[in-house]
C-alpha cells in the first residue's frame, strides 16, 4: 500500500525526516554544551589552535586542578551552602504557609494572588534597595543575607507548588490524626509532610537550581567571602581577551550538580518549571 | 463522611481537638507569618523605601536627605538613555519570545508521535534550560570569538574564505549574537511545556474533527490550539517577565555595549547604581520599573484570561 502512496507520504520517509530533524536540532541544542566541556579539558595549544580543534587529542585536568589550587573552586562551595540551606528554609516555611493556605483558606484567594505576584517582582528593582538596607545593617557579602535574599524570592514559587500539592491530599488521614489526639502541629509533621514527599522533593529541587544559577543578586551583594561560581566566572571576562579553560572549567564544576540533579528527577521536570500549569 | 463535612472538620478552629488542649485559633496565622514577613521584606519593602529614596537627593557619596519634590522623576522622563533601553528590553523581547514560542510548538509537534529514542532526544534537548544563564551567555562568548571559536570557523567554510566577524563588538551582529544565545537558551523550555500541554490534548477530539472533514490547520486552530491556551499562556507570562528583566546574558556577551548599544533596563539600572553611585536616581527608577511591570502583567493575565 505504501508503494503506491507519493514518496514523501510514506511512512518510511516521514518517520526519516522526523529523525533528521530531531538530529539537527539536538545537534543545535547541545553542541555549545559538548564545546564548553571540551575546553575544559583542552591544553593552551588546542584552545589558541587556529582553525579551532574541535576535540581534544586526550583528556586532561589541568585547568580544573588551577582552580582548586587557586581556591577558586571553593565558590562552588560557596553557591551550595546558599542553595542548601535557603531551600530547606524555604521548604519548610513555604509549605506550612501553603498548608494554611489550603486547608483554612487563610487569606482568601487575594493572599494567594499577592503570593505568586510577588514571583513577578523584577530582581534589578529589588536588589538595590535591599542592598542598601544590608550596607545599613553590615550585611554585604555575608551568607545569612544572601540566604535570607534567597529564601524570600524562592518562597511564593514554593507556596504556589506546595499549595497544589497539598490540595491533593486526603483529608481522612488528619482528621482521624487529630482524634487521636495528636495536636496539629503533630499533625503537620507527621502526617502532612510525609505525604507530600515527592512534591517537597520536586520543588526543592527547582528551588535550589534558582539560587544556584543566579548571579545578579551575588554579583550586587557579595564582595571576597561568598562569592559564588556563577560571579566567579565572570571574573574571568576580560575587555580583549578570556581566561578561556578558566571560564569553561569554573562553568563546568557549576553546571554537573544541575545536571545530575535534574537527571534523576526527570519526571518532576515539566511540573517544575510550568510553575504546576501542567499536572504530571 | 461527606467531603465538606470532613473539611470543616480539620479546617475550623477546634472541632476535632482532644478535650484539654485548648482550641489554637492563631494556629493558621502562625503556619503564615514567617512567609508572610519575608515576602514583604522583599516585596514591600523594597518599593516603600525605593519611594522613599527618590524623593530625595541621594548618591553615595553624599548623604542628602532634604525633600527633592520630583526631581528625579522628571530627569528619568528626560533620560534619552532610560527610554532606549526600555526600547532595547521591548526590542529583545518581542523579536525572542514568538521565536522561542513558534519554534517550541514546531519541535514539540515533531516529538508528539511516537518516536523510538524520543526520551534520549528530549533529555539532551531541555540540557540549555537547566544551566545558569550567566554560563550559557560565558559559552555563547567562546562560541562567538572572532578567532578561536568555531562559529566563525563554520561560517567561514560556508563562505569559503576566513570570517573574523566581530559578533559581540560590531553594531549590526550584536543583537543577533543576544538574540541567538536567548533563544537557544529558552526554545527548550517552551518546548517541553508545549509538550506535555499537547500530549494531555483528548485525542478523540481531534480525531472527530478530522473525521468530518476538517484539515490540519483547522483542527489545529479550533480544538488543538485552545485546549493547550491556558498552559501556553502561562508559559508566555513566564518567559515574558523573564525577558523583560533580562540581565545575565547581556552582561556576559555584551556588557550593553558597544556604547549603549544593548544596554536594557536592568542593565542601566545597574550601572546606574552600582556604577555611578546615584541612588535617589536608582530608586526613583526601580519604582518605575516596578510600576511599568506590575501594570504590564495585570494587563497580561486579565488579557489572557488567567485570573480566576
Amino acid at each position: 500500500m505504501s508503494a503506491q502512496m507519493p514518496f514523501l507520504r510514506r511512512p518510511g520517509t516521514v518517520l526519516a525526516m522526523r529523525y533528521a530533524a530531531a538530529i539537527l536540532l539536538t545537534i543545535f541544542f547541545v553542541f555549545p554544551v559538548y564545546w564548553l566541556f571540551i575546553i575544559s579539558f583542552k591544553t593552551p595549544d588546542e584552545i589558541f589552535a587556529f582553525p579551532p580543534v574541535w576535540y581534544p587529542e586526550s583528556i586532561q585536568f589541568a585547568n580544573y586542578r588551577v582552580l582548586f589550587k587557586d581556591g577558586d573552586a571553593e565558590t562552588v562551595w560557596n553557591s551550595l551552602i546558599l542553595a542548601g540551606v535557603s531551600t530547606v528554609i524555604a521548604m519548610v516555611l513555604g509549605t506550612i504557609c501553603a498548608y494554611s493556605l489550603v486547608r483554612f483558606k487563610t487569606g482568601g484567594e487575594n493572599l494567594a494572588v499577592w503570593i505568586i505576584s510577588q514571583r513577578m517582582m523584577p530582581p534589578i528593582a529589588i536588589v538595590f534597595p535591599i542592598f542598601l538596607l544590608y550596607v545599613f545593617f553590615g550585611w554585604v557579602d555575608s551568607f545569612h543575607g544572601l540566604i535570607i535574599l534567597y529564601t524570600a524570592f524562592s518562597l511564593p514559587y514554593v507556596i504556589w507548588m506546595m499549595r497544589g500539592y497539598i490540595e491533593d491530599l486526603p483529608l481522612e488521614l488528619e482528621e482521624s490524626a487529630l482524634v487521636d489526639g495528636c495536636t496539629r502541629w503533630e499533625v503537620l509533621w507527621k502526617v502532612v509532610f510525609p505525604m507530600v514527599r515527592s512534591g517537597l522533593f520536586a520543588t526543592a529541587v527547582f528551588t535550589f537550581v534558582f539560587a544556584w544559577n543566579d548571579f545578579l543578586f551575588a554579583l550586587v551583594l557579595t564582595r571576597t567571602e561568598v562569592i559564588t561560581y556563577t560571579v566567579q566566572v565572570t571574573h574571568y571576562f576580560g575587555g580583549q581577551s578570556n581566561f578561556w579553560a578558566k571560564i569553561a572549567a569554573m562553568s563546568v564544576l557549576g553546571t554537573i550538580p544541575v545536571f545530575f540533579t535534574v537527571a534523576t528527577l526527570q519526571r518532576y521536570l515539566v511540573r517544575g518549571i510550568s510553575m504546576g500549569a501542567v499536572k504530571g | 463522611m461527606s467531603e465538606s463535612t470532613a473539611s470543616a472538620m480539620v479546617g475550623a478552629s477546634g472541632v476535632a481537638t482532644p478535650a484539654g488542649v485548648a482550641p489554637d485559633r492563631f494556629f493558621k496565622y502562625w503556619l503564615i507569618v514567617p512567609a508572610i514577613f519575608l515576602l514583604l521584606l522583599v516585596g514591600l519593602f523594597p518599593l516603600i523605601y525605593s519611594l522613599v529614596v527618590s524623593f530625595q537627593s541621594l548618591t553615595m557619596l553624599e548623604m542628602d536627605y532634604s525633600f527633592a519634590g520630583l526631581t528625579n522623576y522628571i530627569a528619568l522622563f528626560k533620560d534619552a538613555r532610560l527610554w532606549e533601553s526600555l526600547l532595547h528590553t521591548v526590542l529583545i523581547t518581542v523579536i525572542a519570545l514568538p521565536i522561542e514560542l513558534v519554534v517550541g510548538l514546531l519541535m514539540a509537534q515533531l516529538f508528539l508521535e511516537r518516536l523510538p529514542g524520543r526520551q534520549i532526544f528530549v533529555s539532551l534537548l531541555v540540557l540549555p534550560t537547566i544551566i545558569s544563564p550567566i554560563v550559557a551567555g560565558a559559552t555563547w562568548r567562546l562560541l562567538f570569538d572572532n578567532r578561536y571559536g568555531p562559529i566563525n570557523q563554520i561560517i567561514g567554510w560556508l563562505a569559503s574564505e576566513p570570517m573574523p566577524l566581530l559578533w559581540t563588538i560590531n553594531p549590526n551582529l550584536v543583537y543577533p549574537a543576544i538574540l541567538l544565545c536567548e533563544i537557544w537558551q529558552w526554545t527548550p523550555f517552551m518546548f517541553l511545556i508545549l509538550l506535555a500541554a499537547l500530549s494531555n490534548v483528548d485525542k478523540s477530539l481531534t480525531e472527530a474533527a478530522e473525521i468530518d472533514g476538517a484539515g490540519y490547520w483547522r483542527t489545529f486552530f479550533k480544538i488543538v490550539l485552545p485546549s493547550i491556551w491556558p498552559v501556553m499562556a502561562i508559559a508566555i507570562l513566564i518567559r515574558g517577565l523573564d525577558l523583560a528583566r533580562i540581565f545575565d546574558i547581556i552582561y556576559a556577551l555584551t556588557a550593553g555595549g558597544p556604547g549603549t548599544m544593548t544596554e536594557t533596563a536592568s542593565i542601566y539600572a545597574y550601572v546606574q547604581g552600582f556604577q555611578q553611585f546615584e541612588t535617589s536616581y536608582t530608586a526613583a527608577m526601580a519604582f518605575l520599573i516596578i510600576a511599568l511591570l506590575t501594570a504590564l502583567v495585570t494587563w497580561a493575565i486579565r488579557r489572557m484570561g488567567l485570573a480566576k
